[in-house]
Protein backbone atom coordinates (compact mmCIF):
# COMPACT_ATOMS: atom_id res chain seq x y z
CA UNK A 1 0.00 0.00 0.00
CA UNK A 2 0.94 3.52 -0.59
CA UNK A 3 2.15 5.39 2.17
CA UNK A 4 4.01 8.27 2.95
CA UNK A 5 4.46 9.73 6.75
CA UNK A 6 5.96 14.02 6.35
CA UNK A 7 6.96 15.22 9.84
CA UNK A 8 6.58 19.41 10.04
CA UNK A 9 8.75 20.46 12.48
CA UNK A 10 7.16 23.75 12.80
CA UNK A 11 5.28 26.36 10.61
CA UNK A 12 7.87 28.27 9.79
CA UNK A 13 11.93 28.27 10.01
CA UNK A 14 13.44 29.45 12.89
CA UNK A 15 10.35 29.95 15.10
CA UNK A 16 12.49 27.72 17.52
CA UNK A 17 10.18 24.26 18.30
CA UNK A 18 10.53 23.13 21.54
CA UNK A 19 12.63 20.06 22.38
CA UNK A 20 11.36 16.97 22.23
CA UNK A 21 9.33 17.63 19.74
CA UNK A 22 11.24 16.42 17.08
CA UNK A 23 11.74 12.78 18.90
CA UNK A 24 7.98 12.36 18.99
CA UNK A 25 7.83 12.74 15.31
CA UNK A 26 11.14 10.24 14.34
CA UNK A 27 9.75 7.97 16.58
CA UNK A 28 6.43 7.52 14.07
CA UNK A 29 9.26 7.22 11.55
CA UNK A 30 8.63 9.69 8.47
CA UNK A 31 10.01 9.16 4.80
CA UNK A 32 11.07 13.02 5.03
CA UNK A 33 11.37 15.86 6.98
CA UNK A 34 9.81 19.56 4.95
CA UNK A 35 9.12 22.80 6.83
CA UNK A 36 8.40 26.33 5.21
CA UNK A 37 10.54 29.18 5.66
CA UNK A 38 9.02 32.15 4.40
CA UNK A 39 5.23 34.33 3.80
CA UNK A 40 3.87 37.47 2.48
CA UNK A 41 2.68 38.11 5.66
CA UNK A 42 5.01 40.33 7.40
CA UNK A 43 4.89 42.73 4.67
CA UNK A 44 6.39 44.05 1.84
CA UNK A 45 10.04 44.94 3.73
CA UNK A 46 11.12 40.90 3.35
CA UNK A 47 11.26 40.73 -0.71
CA UNK A 48 11.92 44.11 -1.23
CA UNK A 49 15.27 43.94 0.50
CA UNK A 50 15.70 40.68 0.15
CA UNK A 51 15.82 39.85 3.48
CA UNK A 52 14.99 37.72 6.34
CA UNK A 53 12.08 37.89 9.19
CA UNK A 54 13.38 34.93 11.32
CA UNK A 55 17.59 35.93 12.39
CA UNK A 56 20.11 33.80 12.03
CA UNK A 57 20.87 32.10 15.32
CA UNK A 58 17.11 31.24 15.27
CA UNK A 59 17.14 29.38 11.84
CA UNK A 60 20.24 28.01 12.96
CA UNK A 61 18.76 26.47 16.05
CA UNK A 62 16.13 24.76 14.03
CA UNK A 63 18.23 23.89 11.21
CA UNK A 64 20.90 22.00 13.48
CA UNK A 65 18.46 19.95 15.28
CA UNK A 66 16.73 18.96 11.40
CA UNK A 67 20.17 18.56 10.45
CA UNK A 68 21.35 16.10 13.13
CA UNK A 69 17.75 14.13 12.83
CA UNK A 70 17.55 13.82 9.09
CA UNK A 71 21.29 11.95 8.99
CA UNK A 72 20.46 9.54 11.68
CA UNK A 73 17.11 8.92 9.73
CA UNK A 74 18.35 8.79 6.54
CA UNK A 75 15.70 10.64 4.83
CA UNK A 76 15.24 13.73 3.03
CA UNK A 77 15.03 17.21 4.46
CA UNK A 78 13.45 19.84 2.47
CA UNK A 79 13.02 23.79 3.19
CA UNK A 80 10.57 26.19 1.14
CA UNK A 81 10.61 29.71 0.61
CA UNK A 82 14.17 30.41 2.57
CA UNK A 83 14.89 33.27 4.34
CA UNK A 84 11.05 34.54 4.43
CA UNK A 85 11.22 35.66 0.55
CA UNK A 86 12.45 33.18 -1.20
CA UNK A 87 14.67 35.81 -3.25
CA UNK A 88 18.21 34.19 -4.49
CA UNK A 89 20.46 35.50 -2.26
CA UNK A 90 18.54 33.81 0.97
CA UNK A 91 18.42 30.50 -0.33
CA UNK A 92 22.23 30.92 -0.29
CA UNK A 93 22.15 32.45 3.37
CA UNK A 94 20.27 29.38 4.52
CA UNK A 95 22.52 27.39 2.51
CA UNK A 96 25.66 28.56 4.24
CA UNK A 97 24.24 28.55 7.90
CA UNK A 98 23.23 24.60 6.42
CA UNK A 99 26.93 24.19 5.47
CA UNK A 100 28.57 25.62 8.94
CA UNK A 101 25.85 23.38 10.29
CA UNK A 102 27.24 20.32 8.63
CA UNK A 103 30.63 21.35 9.45
CA UNK A 104 30.23 21.41 13.12
CA UNK A 105 28.50 18.51 13.63
CA UNK A 106 30.83 16.61 11.34
CA UNK A 107 27.72 15.72 9.09
CA UNK A 108 27.80 15.31 5.33
CA UNK A 109 25.02 16.04 2.70
CA UNK A 110 24.28 16.85 -0.76
CA UNK A 111 22.46 19.99 -1.05
CA UNK A 112 20.33 20.89 -3.90
CA UNK A 113 19.49 24.46 -3.98
CA UNK A 114 16.33 25.73 -5.92
CA UNK A 115 16.54 29.21 -7.14
CA UNK A 116 13.31 30.98 -8.49
CA UNK A 117 14.54 34.44 -8.45
CA UNK A 118 13.03 35.92 -12.28
CA UNK A 119 14.78 39.00 -13.87
CA UNK A 120 12.21 41.63 -15.41
CA UNK A 121 13.61 41.09 -18.85
CA UNK A 122 12.74 37.32 -18.27
CA UNK A 123 9.05 38.09 -17.14
CA UNK A 124 8.61 40.40 -20.32
CA UNK A 125 9.50 37.61 -22.30
CA UNK A 126 6.37 35.74 -21.06
CA UNK A 127 4.38 38.76 -20.96
CA UNK A 128 4.52 39.80 -24.42
CA UNK A 129 3.73 35.77 -25.41
CA UNK A 130 0.69 36.85 -23.04
CA UNK A 131 1.73 33.92 -20.48
CA UNK A 132 1.57 36.96 -17.47
CA UNK A 133 -2.37 36.74 -16.19
CA UNK A 134 -3.54 39.03 -13.63
CA UNK A 135 -5.34 37.54 -10.74
CA UNK A 136 -8.39 38.86 -8.61
CA UNK A 137 -7.93 42.45 -7.65
CA UNK A 138 -6.92 43.28 -11.06
CA UNK A 139 -3.69 45.57 -10.74
CA UNK A 140 -2.26 46.36 -13.76
CA UNK A 141 1.28 45.31 -15.52
CA UNK A 142 3.55 46.57 -18.16
CA UNK A 143 7.16 46.40 -18.69
CA UNK A 144 7.92 49.41 -16.62
CA UNK A 145 6.49 48.14 -13.64
CA UNK A 146 8.38 44.70 -13.63
CA UNK A 147 11.44 46.64 -14.25
CA UNK A 148 10.65 48.90 -11.06
CA UNK A 149 10.73 45.85 -8.61
CA UNK A 150 13.88 45.31 -6.46
CA UNK A 151 13.04 41.17 -6.22
CA UNK A 152 10.71 39.27 -8.32
CA UNK A 153 9.56 35.90 -7.00
CA UNK A 154 7.94 32.61 -8.68
CA UNK A 155 6.50 30.44 -6.29
CA UNK A 156 7.66 27.08 -7.39
CA UNK A 157 5.40 23.84 -7.34
CA UNK A 158 6.65 20.61 -5.54
CA UNK A 159 7.98 19.06 -8.87
CA UNK A 160 11.52 20.59 -8.25
CA UNK A 161 12.14 19.43 -4.84
CA UNK A 162 10.92 15.71 -5.56
CA UNK A 163 13.20 16.07 -8.41
CA UNK A 164 16.28 17.18 -6.61
CA UNK A 165 15.60 14.50 -4.52
CA UNK A 166 15.91 11.72 -7.22
CA UNK A 167 18.93 13.15 -8.57
CA UNK A 168 20.60 12.30 -5.19
CA UNK A 169 19.90 15.96 -3.19
CA UNK A 170 19.55 14.87 1.18
CA UNK A 171 19.00 18.01 1.66
CA UNK A 172 16.64 20.91 -0.93
CA UNK A 173 16.82 24.81 0.14
CA UNK A 174 14.11 26.14 -2.36
CA UNK A 175 13.97 29.94 -3.06
CA UNK A 176 9.60 31.28 -2.80
CA UNK A 177 7.49 28.06 -3.24
CA UNK A 178 4.25 27.68 -2.77
CA UNK A 179 3.63 27.11 1.44
CA UNK A 180 2.09 23.29 0.83
CA UNK A 181 3.96 22.38 -2.13
CA UNK A 182 7.29 21.71 -0.21
CA UNK A 183 5.12 19.39 2.11
CA UNK A 184 3.24 17.85 -0.92
CA UNK A 185 6.20 16.99 -3.04
CA UNK A 186 7.67 13.47 -1.96
CA UNK A 187 4.14 12.10 -0.90
CA UNK A 188 3.53 12.94 -4.57
CA UNK A 189 6.06 11.67 -5.87
CA UNK A 190 5.70 8.24 -4.62
CA UNK A 191 2.26 8.44 -5.85
CA UNK A 192 0.22 9.24 -2.97
CA UNK A 193 -3.25 10.86 -4.25
CA UNK A 194 -3.13 14.51 -5.15
CA UNK A 195 -6.28 15.38 -3.30
CA UNK A 196 -5.49 14.09 0.45
CA UNK A 197 -1.81 14.67 -0.48
CA UNK A 198 -2.75 18.79 -0.98
CA UNK A 199 -5.37 19.03 1.66
CA UNK A 200 -2.54 17.54 4.17
CA UNK A 201 0.12 19.59 2.81
CA UNK A 202 -2.38 22.80 3.51
CA UNK A 203 -3.55 22.25 6.82
CA UNK A 204 0.11 21.19 7.86
CA UNK A 205 1.90 24.23 6.43
CA UNK A 206 1.53 26.28 9.22
CA UNK A 207 2.58 23.44 11.58
CA UNK A 208 0.39 23.63 14.72
CA UNK A 209 -1.88 25.61 14.03
CA UNK A 210 -4.19 22.91 12.87
CA UNK A 211 -3.65 21.81 16.64
CA UNK A 212 -5.78 22.74 19.58
CA UNK A 213 -2.68 24.08 21.03
CA UNK A 214 -1.53 27.43 19.31
CA UNK A 215 2.05 26.65 20.43
CA UNK A 216 5.00 27.15 17.82
CA UNK A 217 5.65 23.83 17.62
CA UNK A 218 4.91 20.95 14.28
CA UNK A 219 2.70 18.17 13.26
CA UNK A 220 3.32 14.85 11.21
CA UNK A 221 0.99 13.73 8.64
CA UNK A 222 0.48 10.16 7.23
CA UNK A 223 -0.96 9.83 3.31
CA UNK A 224 -2.53 6.76 2.46
CA UNK A 225 -4.73 5.47 -1.20
CA UNK A 226 -7.73 7.16 0.41
CA UNK A 227 -7.18 9.93 2.88
CA UNK A 228 -4.93 11.30 5.49
CA UNK A 229 -3.99 11.10 9.05
CA UNK A 230 -2.32 14.11 10.90
CA UNK A 231 -1.31 14.55 14.66
CA UNK A 232 0.59 16.93 16.62
CA UNK A 233 4.30 16.77 17.90
CA UNK A 234 3.57 17.92 21.18
CA UNK A 235 2.40 15.32 23.22
CA UNK A 236 -0.02 16.92 25.40
CA UNK A 237 -2.13 18.72 22.35
CA UNK A 238 -4.35 17.51 20.15
CA UNK A 239 -5.78 17.42 16.66
CA UNK A 240 -9.30 17.32 16.40
CA UNK A 241 -11.89 17.26 13.42
CA UNK A 242 -12.65 20.88 14.24
CA UNK A 243 -8.97 22.26 14.74
CA UNK A 244 -8.42 20.49 11.28
CA UNK A 245 -11.38 21.53 9.03
CA UNK A 246 -11.43 25.28 10.96
CA UNK A 247 -7.38 25.41 9.42
CA UNK A 248 -8.59 25.27 5.73
CA UNK A 249 -10.13 28.80 7.02
CA UNK A 250 -6.74 30.89 7.92
CA UNK A 251 -5.81 32.83 5.20
CA UNK A 252 -7.45 31.49 3.10
CA UNK A 253 -9.89 33.45 0.84
CA UNK A 254 -11.73 30.46 -0.04
CA UNK A 255 -12.37 27.59 2.02
CA UNK A 256 -12.82 24.95 0.09
CA UNK A 257 -10.20 25.71 -3.05
CA UNK A 258 -7.07 26.35 -3.20
CA UNK A 259 -4.89 27.08 -5.78
CA UNK A 260 -1.77 25.68 -6.53
CA UNK A 261 0.71 25.51 -9.75
CA UNK A 262 -0.61 22.63 -11.08
CA UNK A 263 -4.20 22.71 -10.01
CA UNK A 264 -6.44 23.54 -7.64
CA UNK A 265 -7.19 21.93 -4.24
CA UNK A 266 -11.24 21.26 -3.45
CA UNK A 267 -12.10 20.09 0.03
CA UNK A 268 -16.25 20.78 -0.33
CA UNK A 269 -16.54 16.83 0.01
CA UNK A 270 -14.03 16.03 2.73
CA UNK A 271 -14.74 14.26 5.83
CA UNK A 272 -12.81 14.60 8.87
CA UNK A 273 -13.46 11.96 11.97
CA UNK A 274 -11.35 11.41 15.05
CA UNK A 275 -9.29 8.82 14.97
CA UNK A 276 -8.09 8.85 18.52
CA UNK A 277 -8.12 11.47 21.15
CA UNK A 278 -5.73 13.88 19.18
CA UNK A 279 -5.15 11.95 15.91
CA UNK A 280 -7.74 13.24 12.73
CA UNK A 281 -8.18 11.28 9.37
CA UNK A 282 -9.68 13.06 6.21
CA UNK A 283 -11.04 11.54 3.38
CA UNK A 284 -13.19 13.16 0.43
CA UNK A 285 -10.43 15.53 -0.84
CA UNK A 286 -9.77 16.50 -4.52
CA UNK A 287 -7.76 17.68 -6.41
CA UNK A 288 -8.59 18.74 -9.82
CA UNK A 289 -5.07 19.21 -12.09
CA UNK A 290 -5.28 22.31 -14.61
CA UNK A 291 -4.97 22.57 -18.25
CA UNK A 292 -1.79 24.94 -17.92
CA UNK A 293 0.90 25.04 -14.82
CA UNK A 294 0.98 28.42 -13.54
CA UNK A 295 3.08 30.17 -11.13
CA UNK A 296 2.45 32.65 -8.72
CA UNK A 297 4.37 35.60 -8.73
CA UNK A 298 5.31 38.54 -5.99
CA UNK A 299 7.01 41.37 -6.71
CA UNK A 300 8.11 44.46 -4.45
CA UNK A 301 9.07 47.61 -4.73
CA UNK A 302 11.20 50.53 -3.12
CA UNK A 303 8.52 53.31 -2.19
CA UNK A 304 10.37 55.73 -0.60
CA UNK A 305 12.01 56.61 2.93
CA UNK A 306 10.12 56.86 5.90
CA UNK A 307 10.59 58.75 9.50
CA UNK A 308 8.92 58.29 12.75
CA UNK A 309 7.88 60.31 15.53
CA UNK A 310 6.14 59.63 18.84
CA UNK A 311 4.28 61.89 21.48
CA UNK A 312 2.27 61.29 23.69
CA UNK A 313 -0.70 63.08 25.29
CA UNK A 314 -2.47 63.13 28.33
CA UNK A 315 -3.12 66.48 28.82
CA UNK A 316 -7.39 66.48 29.10
CA UNK A 317 -7.88 69.92 27.08
CA UNK A 318 -5.98 68.65 24.37
CA UNK A 319 -7.89 64.68 24.33
CA UNK A 320 -11.10 66.85 24.65
CA UNK A 321 -10.26 68.22 21.20
CA UNK A 322 -8.18 65.18 19.58
CA UNK A 323 -9.71 65.54 16.48
CA UNK A 324 -9.41 69.51 15.58
CA UNK A 325 -6.31 69.24 17.41
CA UNK A 326 -4.96 66.62 15.02
CA UNK A 327 -6.43 68.40 11.69
CA UNK A 328 -5.25 71.50 12.84
CA UNK A 329 -1.37 70.21 13.79
CA UNK A 330 -1.23 68.09 10.54
CA UNK A 331 -2.40 71.36 8.29
CA UNK A 332 -0.08 73.42 10.08
CA UNK A 333 2.92 71.07 9.86
CA UNK A 334 2.21 70.92 5.61
CA UNK A 335 2.28 74.84 5.46
CA UNK A 336 5.42 74.73 7.91
CA UNK A 337 7.57 72.16 5.49
CA UNK A 338 6.54 74.32 2.25
CA UNK A 339 7.24 78.02 3.80
CA UNK A 340 10.28 76.55 5.78
CA UNK A 341 12.11 73.73 4.00
CA UNK A 342 10.81 74.60 0.43
CA UNK A 343 9.74 71.12 -0.28
CA UNK A 344 6.60 70.85 -2.03
CA UNK A 345 3.47 68.28 -1.30
CA UNK A 346 4.12 65.83 -4.17
CA UNK A 347 7.69 65.26 -2.82
CA UNK A 348 6.49 63.62 0.49
CA UNK A 349 4.07 62.02 2.44
CA UNK A 350 3.17 62.97 6.06
CA UNK A 351 0.10 61.56 8.27
CA UNK A 352 -0.75 61.87 12.31
CA UNK A 353 -2.27 59.05 13.77
CA UNK A 354 -3.52 59.01 17.34
CA UNK A 355 -2.82 55.59 18.75
CA UNK A 356 -5.65 54.66 21.22
CA UNK A 357 -8.35 56.67 19.59
CA UNK A 358 -8.80 55.28 16.32
CA UNK A 359 -5.18 54.81 15.51
CA UNK A 360 -6.17 51.66 13.52
CA UNK A 361 -9.82 52.16 12.29
CA UNK A 362 -12.27 55.71 12.17
CA UNK A 363 -15.37 55.00 13.60
CA UNK A 364 -18.05 54.39 10.78
CA UNK A 365 -19.71 57.09 9.34
CA UNK A 366 -22.74 58.03 11.36
CA UNK A 367 -21.77 55.54 14.42
CA UNK A 368 -21.42 57.39 17.68
CA UNK A 369 -18.89 59.72 18.17
CA UNK A 370 -15.84 57.57 20.72
CA UNK A 371 -15.02 59.63 23.31
CA UNK A 372 -11.53 60.59 24.19
CA UNK A 373 -9.36 58.19 26.42
CA UNK A 374 -7.71 58.85 29.40
CA UNK A 375 -3.97 58.77 26.92
CA UNK A 376 -3.24 58.57 22.99
CA UNK A 377 -0.65 57.79 21.36
CA UNK A 378 0.69 60.15 17.98
CA UNK A 379 2.64 58.45 15.71
CA UNK A 380 3.98 60.89 13.04
CA UNK A 381 4.78 59.08 9.73
CA UNK A 382 7.08 60.97 7.13
CA UNK A 383 7.65 59.10 3.74
CA UNK A 384 9.86 61.22 1.24
CA UNK A 385 12.08 59.46 -1.62
CA UNK A 386 15.19 60.19 0.35
CA UNK A 387 15.84 59.40 4.17
CA UNK A 388 17.33 62.88 4.33
CA UNK A 389 14.58 64.71 3.65
CA UNK A 390 12.00 62.75 5.31
CA UNK A 391 14.13 63.17 8.81
CA UNK A 392 14.53 66.84 7.61
CA UNK A 393 10.35 67.03 7.40
CA UNK A 394 10.21 65.07 10.90
CA UNK A 395 13.18 67.59 12.28
CA UNK A 396 11.16 69.99 11.24
CA UNK A 397 7.58 68.88 12.95
CA UNK A 398 9.54 68.22 16.55
CA UNK A 399 8.70 71.43 18.37
CA UNK A 400 5.09 71.44 17.16
CA UNK A 401 4.48 67.23 17.69
CA UNK A 402 5.84 68.87 21.43
CA UNK A 403 4.22 71.90 22.04
CA UNK A 404 1.59 72.53 19.68
CA UNK A 405 -1.40 73.71 21.45
CA UNK A 406 -5.47 73.80 20.60
CA UNK A 407 -6.15 77.33 20.34
CA UNK A 408 -3.25 80.22 19.47
CA UNK A 409 -3.84 82.32 22.63
CA UNK A 410 -3.64 79.44 24.83
CA UNK A 411 -0.92 78.30 27.10
CA UNK A 412 1.88 75.86 25.36
CA UNK A 413 1.50 72.65 26.18
CA UNK A 414 4.24 69.82 26.58
CA UNK A 415 3.59 66.70 25.41
CA UNK A 416 5.68 63.63 26.03
CA UNK A 417 8.48 62.17 24.27
CA UNK A 418 9.97 59.37 25.09
CA UNK A 419 12.77 59.33 23.01
CA UNK A 420 16.55 61.41 22.23
CA UNK A 421 16.37 62.43 19.03
CA UNK A 422 12.67 62.23 19.01
CA UNK A 423 12.86 61.05 15.46
CA UNK A 424 13.70 57.53 14.40
CA UNK A 425 14.55 56.23 11.29
CA UNK A 426 12.76 53.75 9.19
CA UNK A 427 14.95 53.03 6.63
CA UNK A 428 13.57 52.21 2.90
CA UNK A 429 9.88 50.91 2.69
CA UNK A 430 8.41 48.72 -0.21
CA UNK A 431 5.64 47.54 -1.68
CA UNK A 432 3.85 44.73 -3.21
CA UNK A 433 3.30 45.34 -6.74
CA UNK A 434 2.16 42.30 -8.41
CA UNK A 435 -0.71 39.97 -8.19
CA UNK A 436 -0.41 37.69 -10.87
CA UNK A 437 0.70 34.23 -12.63
CA UNK A 438 3.21 33.19 -15.10
CA UNK A 439 1.99 30.22 -17.01
CA UNK A 440 4.99 27.72 -18.32
CA UNK A 441 5.20 24.90 -20.28
CA UNK A 442 6.95 22.61 -17.47
CA UNK A 443 7.25 23.01 -13.87
CA UNK A 444 10.95 23.73 -14.01
CA UNK A 445 11.25 26.32 -16.40
CA UNK A 446 11.45 29.02 -14.37
CA UNK A 447 13.36 27.25 -11.45
CA UNK A 448 17.18 26.85 -11.62
CA UNK A 449 19.01 23.97 -9.82
CA UNK A 450 22.50 23.87 -8.44
CA UNK A 451 24.01 20.54 -6.39
CA UNK A 452 26.29 21.32 -3.73
CA UNK A 453 28.25 18.80 -1.57
CA UNK A 454 28.32 20.02 2.01
CA UNK A 455 30.06 19.13 5.35
CA UNK A 456 32.89 16.61 5.61
CA UNK A 457 33.94 14.89 2.27
CA UNK B 1 -32.35 42.66 17.70
CA UNK B 2 -28.65 41.21 18.63
CA UNK B 3 -25.35 41.75 17.52
CA UNK B 4 -22.59 39.90 15.33
CA UNK B 5 -20.45 40.10 19.09
CA UNK B 6 -23.54 38.11 21.04
CA UNK B 7 -23.63 35.52 18.87
CA UNK B 8 -20.28 34.42 18.25
CA UNK B 9 -18.14 32.66 20.29
CA UNK B 10 -14.79 33.24 18.03
CA UNK B 11 -14.16 36.02 15.24
CA UNK B 12 -11.11 36.66 13.81
CA UNK B 13 -9.36 38.39 10.87
CA UNK B 14 -6.43 38.31 8.82
CA UNK B 15 -4.73 38.65 5.41
CA UNK B 16 -5.13 36.02 2.99
CA UNK B 17 -2.11 37.30 0.57
CA UNK B 18 -1.66 40.95 0.22
CA UNK B 19 -4.62 41.46 -1.58
CA UNK B 20 -7.33 40.00 0.28
CA UNK B 21 -8.81 40.02 3.87
CA UNK B 22 -10.81 37.23 5.25
CA UNK B 23 -12.82 37.29 8.24
CA UNK B 24 -13.83 34.21 10.01
CA UNK B 25 -17.16 34.02 12.35
CA UNK B 26 -17.57 30.79 14.67
CA UNK B 27 -20.51 29.87 16.40
CA UNK B 28 -20.92 27.79 19.27
CA UNK B 29 -24.28 26.68 19.30
CA UNK B 30 -26.27 26.19 16.36
CA UNK B 31 -29.18 27.75 16.39
CA UNK B 32 -26.80 30.86 16.53
CA UNK B 33 -25.34 30.08 13.40
CA UNK B 34 -28.59 29.09 12.02
CA UNK B 35 -29.31 32.72 12.99
CA UNK B 36 -26.08 34.18 11.21
CA UNK B 37 -26.96 31.99 8.40
CA UNK B 38 -30.42 33.78 7.74
CA UNK B 39 -29.35 36.81 8.44
CA UNK B 40 -29.94 39.44 5.73
CA UNK B 41 -27.78 42.23 7.46
CA UNK B 42 -24.49 39.87 7.12
CA UNK B 43 -24.34 40.32 3.42
CA UNK B 44 -22.44 41.92 0.57
CA UNK B 45 -24.20 45.58 1.21
CA UNK B 46 -23.17 45.47 4.91
CA UNK B 47 -19.71 44.40 4.72
CA UNK B 48 -18.88 46.31 1.53
CA UNK B 49 -20.32 49.56 3.55
CA UNK B 50 -18.32 49.03 6.80
CA UNK B 51 -14.77 48.28 4.74
CA UNK B 52 -15.32 50.47 1.65
CA UNK B 53 -15.11 48.38 -0.85
CA UNK B 54 -17.14 47.31 -4.15
CA UNK B 55 -20.16 44.95 -3.36
CA UNK B 56 -19.59 42.85 -6.14
CA UNK B 57 -16.03 41.56 -4.76
CA UNK B 58 -17.22 40.50 -1.03
CA UNK B 59 -17.84 36.47 -1.26
CA UNK B 60 -19.35 35.20 1.78
CA UNK B 61 -19.14 31.18 2.81
CA UNK B 62 -21.07 28.85 5.27
CA UNK B 63 -19.40 26.02 6.62
CA UNK B 64 -22.47 24.15 8.48
CA UNK B 65 -20.35 21.70 9.58
CA UNK B 66 -18.08 23.95 11.46
CA UNK B 67 -21.28 26.42 12.43
CA UNK B 68 -18.63 29.00 10.58
CA UNK B 69 -19.18 32.37 8.35
CA UNK B 70 -16.50 33.18 6.29
CA UNK B 71 -16.57 36.67 4.53
CA UNK B 72 -13.51 37.91 2.51
CA UNK B 73 -12.78 40.69 -0.10
CA UNK B 74 -9.89 42.30 -1.93
CA UNK B 75 -8.03 44.33 0.58
CA UNK B 76 -8.72 47.79 0.94
CA UNK B 77 -5.63 48.95 0.74
CA UNK B 78 -2.78 46.14 -0.69
CA UNK B 79 -0.56 45.17 2.81
CA UNK B 80 2.13 47.35 3.52
CA UNK B 81 0.39 50.62 1.49
CA UNK B 82 2.23 54.01 2.50
CA UNK B 83 -1.22 54.38 4.64
CA UNK B 84 -1.15 50.81 6.10
CA UNK B 85 -2.11 50.49 10.15
CA UNK B 86 -2.79 46.78 9.97
CA UNK B 87 0.12 44.86 8.14
CA UNK B 88 -1.71 41.68 9.13
CA UNK B 89 -5.37 42.60 9.17
CA UNK B 90 -5.45 41.03 12.37
CA UNK B 91 -7.84 43.98 14.39
CA UNK B 92 -10.02 44.13 11.08
CA UNK B 93 -12.77 42.08 12.54
CA UNK B 94 -13.68 44.48 15.58
CA UNK B 95 -15.44 46.82 12.60
CA UNK B 96 -17.92 44.09 12.59
CA UNK B 97 -18.58 43.22 16.18
CA UNK B 98 -21.30 45.82 16.64
CA UNK B 99 -23.31 44.26 13.31
CA UNK B 100 -27.30 44.10 13.83
CA UNK B 101 -28.65 41.19 13.37
CA UNK B 102 -32.27 40.55 12.96
CA UNK B 103 -33.14 37.12 15.12
CA UNK B 104 -35.99 35.26 13.17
Amino acid sequence: MVKCRVLVPSGVLGSGFPDGTLAYGAALQPDVIAIDGGSTDSGPYYLGRGASKMTREAIKHDLRRILRLRDRLEIPFLVGSCGTCGADGQVDWVSEICQEILQEENLHAKIALLYCEQSSAELGRYREKGKIKPLEPVMPLDQDLLDSCSHIVALAGPEPYSRAVAQGADIVLGGRTSDPAVLAAIPLSKGCPAGPVWHAAKVAECGAFCTDSSLWSGVIFAVDEDGFEIEPLMADSACTPHTVSAHMLYENADPFAVSEPGGRLNTAAAVYRAVSDRRVRVEGSQFDAAASYSMKLEGARARGYQTIMLAGIQAPEILAHIEMWLEKLTLFLKEKVGAVLNISPAEYDLSLRAYGWNGINAPLAGGKAIPPPHEVGVLLTVTAKTQEVATKIARLSNPYLLHFPLREEGPMPTFAFPFSPAEVERGQIFEFVLNHIVEVAAPFDLVRCRMIDGGKA
Amino acid sequence: MTKLKDLACYIRSKNAGPFWLTIDIFCDREEEYRTLKKAENLAPEQIAQRFRVAKSSVRIFYLDQLQAVKISFPRPLVQGDMAEVDMHAGQQYVRLLDLYIEEQ
